[in-house]
């Protein structure tokens, strides 16, 4: 069992390109997939490129599976080369003078050399490429180049697997593909897996941990349905996609029950109990678009709202109401009521989240 | 009339020696410049740009003062060669070499710094040492430009007069290169000679330009 235990900070004064930025950081990584999740320039690649050695931090320490790669109070800066970080990057950063299987070769350079031949050629052949082995990067698609960079890396027998956005660029199909490997590689290899990303279904779609970048800090971290189902303030809820946050007033509180009246929009709601709040207390609560249900009557848990404006999803479209709640609604839910004069926006007790 | 093209085939063979001395030189200083602190780096920077803002004739005097017989240098030459070094082919191509370097490491260096990283970075994080990164990943992604320069190193060690006839002299038949011989004749009124020998250069000349645009055009694609 490896474990990548990380302690960092690296700060950039302001220059004429940027604004002053500081990453302050810190957190553990076991064997699985450790999502960086944040907006671009929120710290993710910096932490990256610390972990693998190409930027030296300021301060901290960096421990993969007792080893020490960086230490700021011992000097220890171990170089890039012996810290076998498999990275994978953005543009995949293939050799382009090379083809598909001397880039593999390159990287089983290290290995004993009756043992590199094979090594290689069970890579090829696990990753579906063959067939392409002997092209050059420039000369097979996206989604080949990909894999063969993610190949590459593990020919290097990595001790931890960082990836950088993976994602970015492919289409849907390609992307599954992706998710498939990488749940493949969370379960062959035993090591920790850090993939940067800042398209929220990735988290899920790959993610035994979620650690949500912010300014180049840790905002909150934990399992990805834990977080999305607590998010620790407004800001992460924004982050994650919530877009109904709003401010409620608790009129009772009911543990064993495990519910709670609250004043929300001039009208009362019922909610879940919301541990460490008391009667009286205003709190944020945050609802996500898909959950609220649109309804002709009044009823209980039922705020009345105007239609503002509509746009167009792939699969559903979003209404604005007044006052200000975001509803992601299916296209016959919304033929249903569209000429209504107001509307009921019923939001189930459960998806009424304190943050 | 006989026309005698010792000069030229000399300095052929003179410029081939000087370019891969210093394309071997100039790989060799990137990949100091590139890799390694030391301290003096920014002199040696300003010292190995030196020979391309110098006078030639400058330069060859720097040249003969260090090489010559009562130099250090030149005692140990003639020490282990057996003869001085100065005035004879083999200081041609020591003038011509010393005269091409800073353009070779010009144009390596700032090739190589249009290297983009992530070649270079993926090839540490597979661990690649810095010898390795430089020889097996940045070299071969600018070979054409260092190809192009080593061309144009070619024709500029070809070319050179001013610190060839410092350091070489110029002796008919044992260090008169074509630049030199060139000047000689139409000196000394052989007409036809000049003539022939200025063709001979300018075809040359002609075709490593036009090879070197060449490969410089082709650098697009890798």
């Amino acid at each position: 069992m490896s474990d990548l235990q990380a302690r960092l900070t690296k700060s950039f004064p302001t220059s004429p390109e940027s604004a002053a930025f500081a990453l302050d950081v810190e957190f553990t990584a076991s064997p699985g997939v450790t999502v960086l999740f944040g907006a671009s320039g929120a710290g993710k690649t910096l932490t990256l490129d610390c972990i693998s050695g190409f930027i030296r931090p300021d301060s901290g320490r960096l421990l993969l599976d007792d080893r020490i790669l960086y230490d700021a109070s011992a000097r220890v800066h171990i170089p890039p080369r012996d810290r076998r970080c498999g990275y994978v990057f953005q543009n995949y950063a293939l050799f382009p003078h090379m083809t598909l299987r001397e880039n593999l070769a390159f990287a089983a350079e290290g290995r004993p050399r009756l043992d590199r031949h094979r090594f290689v050629n069970d890579m090829l052949e696990r990753f579906h490429i063959t067939e392409f082995a002997a092209r050059y990067p420039y000369e097979v698609s996206g989604g080949q180049k990909q894999r063969c960079s993610i190949a590459r890396t593990l020919v290097a027998g990595p001790k931890l697997l960082l990836l950088d956005e993976p994602a970015r660029g492919l289409d849907t199909a390609l992307r599954e593909d992706l998710y498939a490997i990488l749940r493949d590689l969370r379960a062959e290899y035993r090591i920790p897996i850090l993939l940067v990303t800042h398209d929220l279904e990735e988290c899920f779609a790959t993610g035994d941990q979620l650690l949500i970048y912010l300014n180049g800090k840790i905002a909150q971290a934990g399992e990805p349905r834990k977080v999305l189902d607590r998010p620790a303030n407004a800001e992460i809820a924004g982050i994650l996609g919530y877009c109904n946050i709003f401010e409620a007033e608790i009129l009772a509180l009911d543990p064993t029950r495990n519910t709670s009246r609250l004043r929300a929009f001039g009208q009362e709601l019922t909610g879940t109990y919301y541990p460490g709040r008391f009667l009286g207390d205003r709190l944020q609560l945050c609802a996500q678009t898909s959950s609220v249900r649109v309804r002709s009557q009044s009823g209980p848990n039922r705020i009345p709202a105007k239609l503002l404006r509509t746009s167009e999803r792939t699969l559903t479209i979003r209404a604005e109401f007044s006052p200000n709640l975001i509803v992601d609604l299916t296209r016959a839910a919304y033929d249903q009521h569209r000429d209504d004069k107001t509307w009921f926006l019923e939001i189930p007790p459960e998806s009424l989240k304190a943050c | 009339m006989q026309i005698d093209w010792f000069p030229f085939w000399l300095s052929l063979r003179v410029a081939s020696i000087a370019t891969l001395l210093s394309l071997a030189a100039g790989l060799a200083l990137a990949y100091l410049f590139a890799n390694v602190e030391f301290r003096g780096k920014s002199l040696l920077d300003a010292l190995v740009t030196l020979p391309l803002v110098l006078p030639p004739t400058v330069l060859g005097y720097y040249l003969l003062v260090s090489l010559g017989r009562v130099s250090p240098i030149g005692k140990l030459y003639e020490v282990l060669f057996g003869g001085p070094l100065v005035f004879t082919w083999q200081a041609a191509v020591i003038a011509s070499t010393v005269h091409a370097i800073p353009l070779l490491i010009r144009s390596i260096r700032a090739a190589l710094s249009s290297v983009e990283h992530s070649y270079e970075r993926a090839a540490r994080s597979l661990g690649a040492s810095e010898w390795r990164v430089f020889w097996r990943i940045s070299v071969p992604l600018v070979r054409r430009q260092v190809v192009a320069a080593t061309v144009l190193a070619f024709a500029r060690s070809l070319g050179d007069f001013g610190a060839t006839l410092m350091l070489a002299g110029d002796i008919p038949h044992r260090t008169q290169t074509v630049s030199i011989a060139i000047y000689d004749a139409v000196e000394g009124g052989h007409t036809l000679t000049a003539r022939l020998l200025v063709l001979a250069v300018s075809g040359l000349t002609i075709a490593i330009v036009y090879l070197s645009n060449r490969l410089e055009h082709r650098r697009g694609t890798v």
